[in-house]
């Protein structure tokens, strides 16, 4: 459906978008995943037409979209991270215009009263759209996307600025998109692509670090493994008997103390359960836990992880390698 | 196109912008034919010192029609959706043209208004009014002002700041039709044939003496298709960074 050949974009000296390549089947839901700055915009942005890629190319169908714009274009639907939307004009008008400027086919009325059912924006249609709340506009937004019916939806960061509970509505939006199309999106939050996508692609500093099914991207991060516990106890003992617990790899405190407790985080590798020994070990000493739980793995964790990946493999030590001959 | 044409035409009348351009500029315009012909010093019904001066006027009222027309959509990023659309960016561009000049052209239907007392009072007239050298006159303010409004959406395409796109057209403007007095005060052979090349006013003159000049038609055409496309070449050169 999408092919993406060695595309790079540069502004200046400093490269958006490096050499990436990637393929997108039909039906597939695919998260694209980075802190800002990573190229995600701009990566969007060339596969919609916006920008040219300095090198490299953008197969949508098999056409080149640099060399057929206006054909490509009829395929895709695009909601940039500010949603294009002219605030002086009602719902409906908005709507009407974009069905115009996409010249669809479609019988109008029909059409647009479908789509605006889909996103339950019905009863706002005669409104403006500069009086409408974030989230409705973003739903207008999503709405001028879905008008013609493209096969591509590409949403760049839609739930930013929502409310939580859009964010659950706009989920399970998207998630129905994917049944009738291709869809893209991008967002900072590792949690919204888990939720959302079957597959997940990692960008940072304009590469792609990794390009995983949404399944073994968690058993990827799932490795390390982190939780946080209080014990009531002397800091130092504590943390000397942590450590002493077969495979704990760190044991971490914050030095904050809570009456007598302290918060440790204790980091361990494998699947070995260690919760039980360490339970075991606590009660022998009459240290009490007052309270455990999980660290969730946040972006950054990912990307540590992911990064030293990438330097660990053979091809990144052999092009540093040559690098360094180079000088 | 259409499309666009369309959405333009709803944006001015759905905002103060068109109004208060064909407000100020029928007003002026009203005022300025007044002075120059029945309240003149000389009355006359000869039309020309009017059109002359509404050339000038055009240069400074009609930027308030263009200074919105790309900036504005860079500004709310609405340029997003205007070209990852299926439509290609010179039928945007012949658009958002086209739309400003049917403004234009309703101001000078308006205008014609004007005209109406010097038919009137041709009795108390001491010379018929001269039909050819209105017609003629009205041909070549419409033909400026076409160009005055690609060179308009020209500029409006190099900034996100409306305010500053009608500053820049003001001063391509105001520069163009000057090159005709500094022309008259140089006496290099070379720089005059270029200036009374690129002289708005200097072609415009022989409009107003009732001669149709192909060679200005031209000239005023293909400034104003420069002026179309060098906006779309901002686009692209824009998308290639």
């Amino acid at each position: 459906m999408i092919e993406v050949c060695n595309l790079t974009r540069r502004f200046g000296n400093n490269y958006a978008v490096d050499d990436v390549s990637f393929t997108i089947k039909e039906g597939e839901i695919v998260g694209l995943l980075g802190p800002n700055g990573a190229g995600k915009s701009t990566t969007m942005n060339m596969i919609t037409g916006y920008l040219s890629p300095t090198s490299g190319k953008v197969l949508v169908d098999g056409v080149d979209v640099f060399e057929e714009p206006q054909a490509t274009k009829k395929q895709i639907g695009f909601l940039p991270e500010q949603p294009p939307l002219y605030m002086d004009m009602t719902v409906w008008e908005y709507l009407s215009f974009v069905h115009d400027l996409k010249n669809c086919e479609f019988n109008k009325k029909e059409h647009l009263a479908e789509i605006m059912g889909l996103v339950k924006i019905t009863e706002v249609k005669d409104k403006l759209i500069k009086n409408l709340s974030k989230g409705f506009k973003q739903r207008v937004g999503i709405a001028g996307t879905l008008i013609g019916n493209p096969k591509i939806i590409i949403l760049d960061e839609p739930t930013v600025g929502l409310s939580p509970e859009q964010v659950i509505e706009f989920r399970s939006l998207v998630r129905s998109l994917g049944k009738k199309h291709t869809v893209i999106l991008s967002t900072h939050i590792l949690g919204e692509v888990q939720a959302i996508c079957g597959r997940i692609l990692v960008m940072n500093q304009g590469k792609i670090i990794a390009d995983q099914p949404t399944a073994s991207f968690k058993q990827t991060i799932g490795q390390n493994n982190r939780f946080q516990v209080k014990i009531a106890g002397p800091q130092k003992e504590v943390q000397n008997l942590l450590r002493s617990i077969h495979s704990v790899r760190s044991v971490s405190c914050d030095g904050q103390r809570d009456v007598d407790a302290y918060t440790y985080i204790i980091e361990y590798s494998g699947s070995v359960e260690i919760r039980k020994m360490l339970f075991n070990e606590l009660a022998k000493k009459g240290w009490p836990i007052l309270a455990m739980e999980d660290v969730s793995v946040t972006l950054e964790d990912v990307f540590v992880q992911l990064i030293k990946k990438a330097e660990e493999s053979p091809e990144f030590k052999a092009n540093k390698k040559q690098g360094g001959d180079n000088k | 196109m259409i499309a666009i044409y369309k959405k333009e035409m709803r944006t001015y009348f759905t905002t103060p912008l068109g109004y208060v351009f064909l407000a100020v500029s029928l007003f002026v315009s009203a005022f300025a034919f007044a002075l120059t012909t029945y309240y003149s010093s000389d009355p006359t019904s000869n039309t020309t010192s009017y059109f002359t001066i509404m050339i000038f006027l055009m240069a400074i009222f009609l930027p308030i029609l263009t200074m919105r027309s790309f900036s504005e959509e860079r500004r709310t990023k609405t340029d997003q959706l205007l070209f990852t659309s299926p439509i290609s960016i010179a039928s945007l561009v012949i658009g958002k043209f086209l739309s400003a000049l049917s403004m234009f052209l309703i101001y000078v239907a308006f205008s014609l208004i004007n005209l109406i007392p010097l038919y009137a009072n041709v009795a108390q007239n001491a010379s018929q009014p001269n039909l050819a050298l209105i017609v003629g006159n009205l041909m070549a303010l419409i033909l400026v002002g076409a160009c005055f409004i690609a060179i308009g959406i020209f500029a409006s395409t190099l900034t996100e700041n409306s305010a500053v796109a009608m500053v820049i057209t003001i001063g391509i403007l105001i520069g163009l039709l000057f090159i005709y007095f500094i022309n008259l005060l140089i006496d290099v052979p070379v720089l005059e044939t270029i200036f009374e090349w690129l002289s708005i006013y200097g072609r415009f003159s022989s409009f107003t003496y009732g001669v149709f000049d192909i060679a200005s038609l031209i000239y005023y055409l293909s400034l104003t298709g420069l002026f179309l496309f060098l906006s779309e070449r901002v686009f692209q050169v824009r998308r290639l960074g």
